[in-house]
């Protein structure tokens, strides 16, 4: 019989996986735990709001618009560029999938990437308006929209893009799976910003924002960095072009260079607060559903509505809902400013 | 919070950051119709501190705004370490070991002082900070966490210091850094910029305050109308007929 052995016993764990669990999300700490939340909760919304409310047309264009927020959340709350023409990367996202499933024939999802990689394209073609800046800018980016318009709807072109007779995918139409990759795509916004928010690039991004001189004297490459974010906000808006021509796979031109497009994502985005993580995805979800509960029954009272709700955020709350979120938390912590 | 205290001289720092001699040679700038530099010389040997004066308009402003790679020169050359950088855009300047502060201060007003900092560690590519205490070296100990755009003038200057230092230059402009400080203030900073240069770094100081800058250095360089008028001893500056005129007028 062997002698018992006197070395160092291995100790049976008496944590389980729901121990390692929660020593890990201790280990995430608070910030760590709201930033998962940040992905996991309106993904698991919206996954299940669709089996709980019948308008799915709704909740799919309200997921649209909160990718376009989170998108001029990257371009104008991390770099300070305010793009009104930002309905061009949506524009020929939506053309560049279609075009890929009608020329190419490639799967709807891969159609969606593709219609990324076409917003992204463009972001590319149109980089050097980022030598503008301000008011200049946005009316810069506002015309290349039109004129991106102009060339997609032009009826020449019509053997290329179908010019002013519009798209037709009923043959790729899958309303289940393009509601699911929207909601996809919603959670990969809002993972993306969730990144760039906790990342070195986020935080070149937001020192160039306030001040690009002192930004390059720190050793950031401006041109690089806000180019790169340009990109990210114009591939995004591509992606959420490809899922909106998918879901709804009957457009024209005017229903995807529409500017009223620019127009809400803009203010959803500032009225959540930009700069924030759930900023644009709560201006989306509100004032979206204000739109469809008004807007589309009594647009005059939508309009007096919105009127009113801008006022008010520009008088009271010029940072969004995003910064009374801010004022409270640094009022409980006696920090001036607080966390973002 | 703790209030903040003064600048305390700076420790030597683990590794000295690389020599950084600078060598401008007939720098000129334009501005349309304006030449702002005509052919200004100037030169900095490693660990030096050189004090840049001349009345306002004289362009010491432009020169280090050119040198930093804000504006690019119209002529003439700029060397560093004997490396050609003039025209080189300020982030690649910055990783080359140049660096510099502002007459009124650019800080990161939306982020924190720690933040500040933070972007400048992270982008300078010459590795962690050499002074691990940057901020308590500067006087801001125990606000890391407030917002830059919240600080009072003195402490945004401070800051603009601490960030330029963050990069670990090897030489550093610092433009009009005493400009608005209290006397005792002044004293500090002159004691904290010469550890600065004991510990390697090549100082340039651009400086109205004649007083302030007899605590730091003896060279000086004079500027009038973009030119260099003098190069020598503050005392002997003081005593040119030229430099009087231009200074007090004709």
């Amino acid at each position: 019989m062997p002698p018992a052995s006197h070395g160092p016993k291995p100790v049976p764990s008496r944590q389980g996986p729901a121990g390692r669990a929660a020593r890990q999300l201790r280990r995430l700490g608070a910030g760590g735990i709201s930033d998962v939340g940040a992905v996991v909760v309106p993904v698991a919304v919206f996954l299940a709001a669709v089996h709980l409310y019948s308008n799915e047309l709704l909740l799919l264009n309200m997921l649209v618009y909160a990718v376009l927020a989170q998108g001029i959340n990257v371009i104008y709350g991390f770099t300070g560029y305010l793009p009104f023409g930002y309905v061009a990367f949506f524009g020929a996202g939506a053309y560049g999938a279609s075009l890929s499933i009608i020329y190419l024939h490639v799967p709807a999802l891969l159609a969606v990437v593709l219609g990324g990689l076409a917003g992204a394209l463009l972001g590319a073609l149109l980089t050097p308006l980022l030598r503008l800046s301000g008011a200049y800018f946005a009316i810069a980016s506002l015309a290349a929209a039109e004129a991106v318009y102009e060339v997609v709807s032009n009826p020449s072109l019509a053997s290329v893009t179908r010019g002013p007779y519009g798209i037709n995918l009923v043959t790729a139409y899958n309303q289940s799976l393009s509601y699911d990759a929207a909601v996809a795509l919603l959670g990969l916004s809002m993972l993306g910003v969730v990144i760039l928010r906790r990342s070195r690039f986020g935080l070149a991004l937001r020192a160039t924002a306030d001040d690009a001189t002192s930004a390059e004297m720190a050793g950031v490459w401006v041109v690089r960095e806000r180019s790169l974010a340009w990109l990210i906000s114009a591939a995004l808006a591509g992606l959420a072009g490809g899922v909106f021509a998918w879901a709804i796979s009957v457009f024209y031109p005017t229903d995807v260079f529409d500017l009223t497009i620019s127009v809400f994502a803009i203010v959803f985005a500032l009225f959540g607060g930009v700069g924030t993580t759930w900023g644009p995805l709560v201006g989306a979800v509100v004032l979206y559903g204000i739109y469809s509960l008004v807007g589309l029954s009594d647009p005059q009272y939508f309009q007096l509505t919105y009127g009113l709700l801008i006022a008010a955020l520009v008088l009271f709350l010029p940072g969004g809902l995003g910064s009374l979120t801010r004022g409270l938390r640094g009022h409980f912590k006696g920090a001036p400013g607080g966390a973002r | 919070m703790s209030a903040p205290e003064g600048l305390r001289p700076a420790g030597t720092p683990a590794t000295a950051p690389a020599a950084g001699g600078l060598v401008i040679e007939g720098l000129v700038r334009r501005f349309k119709g304006f030449t702002a530099l005509d052919g200004v010389d100037l030169e900095l040997p490693a660990g030096a501190i050189v004090g840049l004066v001349g009345p306002n308009g004289s362009g010491k402003t432009t020169l280090i705004n050119v040198v930093s790679g804000v504006y690019a020169p119209s002529g003439g050359s700029v060397r560093l370490d004997g490396q050609e950088v003039g025209g080189l855009a300020p982030h690649r300047l910055v990783r080359l070991g140049l660096n510099r502060t502002f007459q009124v201060p650019k800080p990161f007003a939306s982020l924190t002082v720690r933040e500040n900092l933070a972007v400048a560690v992270g982008h300078s590519g010459r590795g962690a900070p050499l002074r691990p205490d940057i901020l308590g070296e500067v006087g801001l100990e125990g606000l890391g966490g407030r917002l830059a755009g919240t600080l009072n003038a003195s402490q945004q200057k401070r800051l603009d210091l601490a960030r330029a230092l963050a990069t670990n230059p090897s030489v550093l402009l610092v433009d009009e850094l005493g400009a608005g400080l209290a006397t005792d203030e002044l004293g500090e900073l002159a004691h904290y910029l010469r550890t600065l240069a004991d510990g390697g770094i090549t100082l340039l100081v651009v400086e109205h305050l004649l007083g302030f800058l007899e605590q730091l250095t003896d060279t000086v360089v004079v500027l009038s109308a973009g030119r260099r008028i003098f190069a020598g001893s503050l005392r002997a500056a003081i005593a040119d007929p030229e430099v009087v005129l231009v200074f007090l007028g004709g």
